[in-house]
């Protein structure tokens, strides 16, 4: 029997590498972003897991209220990149930055 | 033996989901895995007993963000905006496995270690609420939930910023043409009474049990939005008197509670006896602000000239 903090742990782990991939691989802004979600929930996953260090009490609420404001926060930081992504996109015609696609900045 | 079967589905579910939104050939296809991705993670939280999260998860995470990136989709294929394909990249997603791996070791190496369950669940009786989640939001450390309750209204100006002048003064998001009887119409006049239902329940139990200002006025901020692309409600004007009066209720009524434990001795401090209503207070006054905040970020600027 795994505990569950462990199984989620790993899979918070897991989550950060493939959103930093993504991150990185794409060069369209927005899959970007969403690439940063996944790379923020799973931070999120890993902080919850460390919740559990002391199985016997039970979970610690201290990290679920944290967490609980990182995803507002995260929401927020989304909502203004994509207010300023669309504004690039109408005024060049591109979703993505002119140094990723070989073009002068 | 169930539980860990379980927990592996989940796992399973939810690393798959994360490909697929991140490595999904479309654009539209990465959104909608990222939406079906978010409400694994909220289910994830629950197997972790968080239930305060998950309802947090699955409103924001799932929910608000998809509406979010649906509507950035949007504005890119009418801009007609595109950009060059994702790069293979062998040795980045090796490298990116070698930080998933580190990152694993480093969580099965964590010590076993009590957190602060204990001073916690000391200091709970006198909290102003018996749920030890918005015990930590509201009075412990309060300092963190009145300063995230700014930095809402600072990126709602920074996204207001970018409307332009023409628009100013205009209302929020674009013109919605909706069948009158087609399906989100009809959504559109069944859902809000429901939704208003379920999110003055989640800020009203809050102070005993999972729920509060953020997951209640999120699902507000969803009703609003989904009234208003059903084209039932209009958003207000962005010059609206009475809508910034709502914007800064939460942070205003925090900051003069805040105030008021400063001439008894702490900033921020709730008196025991009083704690109980200045909490409620507070989480009425938070959740106008974070509804109306939430739902015009996702609206976006004016765009229409007023």
């Amino acid at each position: 029997m795994i505990p569950s903090a462990t199984l989620f742990g790993l899979a918070g782990a897991a989550l950060v590498g493939i959103g930093l991939y993504g991150f990185l691989a794409h060069a369209h802004l927005l899959r970007r972003l969403l690439s940063f979600n996944v790379l923020g929930s799973g931070v999120f996953l890993m902080f919850g897991a460390a919740a559990w260090r002391s199985p016997w009490i039970g979970a610690d609420a201290v990290p679920h209220a944290l967490i609980i404001t990182g995803i507002v926060v995260k929401l927020a930081g989304s909502a203004l990149a994509i207010a300023l992504l669309v504004q690039l996109a109408r005024a060049t015609r591109r979703a993505a930055l002119p140094e990723d696609e070989g073009r002068p900045p | 033996m169930i539980g860990t079967a379980l927990d592996l589905v989940v796992v399973a579910l939810l690393v798959a989901a994360a490909l697929a939104a991140v490595g999904a050939r479309g654009l539209f296809a990465g959104v909608v895995f990222f939406v079906g991705y978010g409400v694994f993670v909220a289910i994830a939280w629950l197997r972790l007993d968080a239930i305060d999260v998950a309802l947090a998860e699955a409103a924001i995470g799932a929910g608000l963000t998809g509406v979010l990136l649906l509507g950035a989709v949007g504005h890119l294929t009418r801009a007609g905006a595109g950009a060059p394909p994702r790069r293979p990249a062998i040795p980045l997603a090796l490298a990116c496995a070698g930080i998933s791996v580190m990152l694993g070791w480093a969580v099965l190496s964590l010590p076993d270690a009590p957190g602060l369950q204990a001073p916690v669940a000391a200091a709970l009786p006198g909290s102003g609420s018996t749920n030890p989640v918005t015990s930590v939001l509201l009075n412990f450390r309060a300092f963190d939930t009145l300063l995230e309750s700014i930095v809402l209204l600072a990126v709602l100006v920074g996204v207001w910023a970018l409307a332009p002048d023409a628009a100013w003064g205009g209302r929020p998001g674009l013109v919605q043409r909706v069948r009158p009887d087609g399906v989100l119409a009809g959504f559109g006049r069944l859902l809000p009474p429901l939704g208003l239902l379920v999110g003055v329940y989640l800020v009203w139990a809050g102070t005993k049990q999972p729920g509060g200002a953020f997951q209640g006025g999120t699902v507000l901020a969803a009703v609003w939005l989904l009234a208003s692309m059903a084209g039932v409600a209009r958003a207000p004007r962005v010059t609206s008197l009475i809508l910034r009066a709502a914007l800064v209720a939460g942070p205003v009524l925090f900051l003069a509670v805040g105030m008021a434990g400063a001439l008894g001795g702490s900033f921020l401090g709730l008196r025991p006896d009083w704690a109980a209503a200045l909490v409620l207070t507070i989480e009425v006054g938070l959740t106008l602000s974070i509804a109306s905040a939430l739902a015009l970020l996702v609206l976006g600027p004016p765009e229409r000239p007023a």
